[in-house]
């Protein structure tokens, strides 16, 4: 599945036909989580635990979008790897700059 | 009388280069994905670079001031704390003056995911080489696409313009609207953050819809039917839906956080 374009048409001038469940399933998975960030955000208080389940949510959508989507989870596991080691940094550089920004604030305030 | 044909003489099989097949001689294909795609996501990684570096610099930025506790019905605007979102994106065109938190940017995410399921059956199509459905599908890609650029522009107009009673700053004036350097909502940074992020994620956009209409007219053309593949349009699809991926991420930090 990594590679389509080696595939060709098994009789040209014959048409397949479409097989876009999937799509579709993925696409009802997104809208619900997109609700459902909706409904918190307009029934729960903002607080720390609020913020946390609004970022896990986003981390789910992501993960629909970029490994069904974007077909990263029909990839080989290499190309798998390369792509979200550079991400998992970078979450590690966000968390460490927020905390850099709460030190900020606490020295200002 | 002689000549010599050049074609009639015979040439050593040594002689001729043969396809390379070696693992470091251009025989294989690294990580199983074709040059194309393989370079696509790595411009995608360095573009997510990008854009984790603006997050962070929110991130950094909100947490240096201080988080408004009280209630969002007595909130009022102030530089002396961070705005809360469901006050500064509350309006909605055509409904002038009625408090709708968050509802156009609702609207605007509903019509960038499906976008993005237009893009993917799109591809879809592609692989099964039905040149009109990829067609039908660019071309939806192209109207939500064009329809989230549009609405980003109306909010950026409703943000610079401001509300009705603008805020009084520090020097006695009511000031509406934002720019870079003042602004009605609070902080002069949360402004400029509204600005770079979703300005630079609007130009992915609209360069995302120049890809498109390129496609489209090469799949009109018949270009990729007599290549042997719609491989381009996976690659912008891949494109494509990094910005819907930005998107998500821009929506949670910006919007709802």
């Amino acid at each position: 599945m990594a590679n389509h374009t080696t595939q060709l048409p098994a009789h040209p001038g014959e048409i397949p036909k479409p097989n876009t469940a999937w799509i579709w399933k993925t696409f009802w998975v997104i809208t619900a989580i997109t609700a459902l960030e909706f409904l918190i955000a307009f029934t729960m208080p903002s607080s720390t635990f609020r913020n946390s389940i609004f970022i896990i949510l986003t981390i789910f959508k992501a993960f629909f979008i970029v490994a069904e989507f974007m077909h990263l989870k029909h990839e080989t596991k290499g190309l798998i790897w390369t792509i979200m080691i550079p991400m998992g940094l970078l979450i590690w550089l966000l968390v460490a700059l927020i905390t850099e920004g709460n030190a900020i604030h606490s020295a200002i305030f | 009388m002689s000549t010599i044909s050049p074609t009639t003489q015979a040439i050593p099989d040594s002689a001729l280069d043969k396809p390379r097949t070696g693992t470091w001689d251009g025989g294989n294909e690294p990580l199983n994905a074709s040059y194309g795609k393989l370079m696509m996501w790595f411009f995608l990684l360095s573009d997510a670079f990008t854009f984790a570096a603006f997050l962070t610099t929110y991130g950094l930025i909100r947490h240096k001031y201080l988080a408004y506790t009280g209630s969002a019905e007595a909130f009022k605007f102030s530089t002396a704390y961070w705005p809360i979102p469901e006050k500064v994106f509350n309006s909605f065109p055509g409904l002038h003056g009625v408090d709708l938190p968050l509802a156009f940017v609702a609207l605007m995410t509903m019509i960038l995911i499906f976008s993005s399921v237009t893009m993917v059956l799109a591809v879809e199509a592609g692989q099964r080489f039905d040149k009109q459905d990829v067609q039908k599908w660019l071309l939806w890609t192209i109207l939500f696409g064009t329809i989230f650029v549009s609405c980003q522009a109306w909010e950026w107009s409703h943000f610079i313009t401001g509300t009705d009673e603008g805020t009084l700053m520090n020097d006695g004036t009511v000031f509406h609207g934002a720019n870079l350097a003042v602004n009605q909502y609070g902080p002069v940074l949360f402004a400029d953050l509204f600005f770079f992020i979703t300005g630079f994620h609007g130009t992915h956009v609209f360069s995302g819809i120049c890809l498109l209409i390129y496609c489209f007219i090469a799949t009109t053309n018949g270009t990729f039917e007599k290549r042997g593949h719609y491989e381009m349009v996976e690659k912008i699809g891949l494109y494509w839906h990094f910005v819907d991926l930005v998107w998500v991420f821009v929506f949670t930090f910006f919007y709802l956080v």
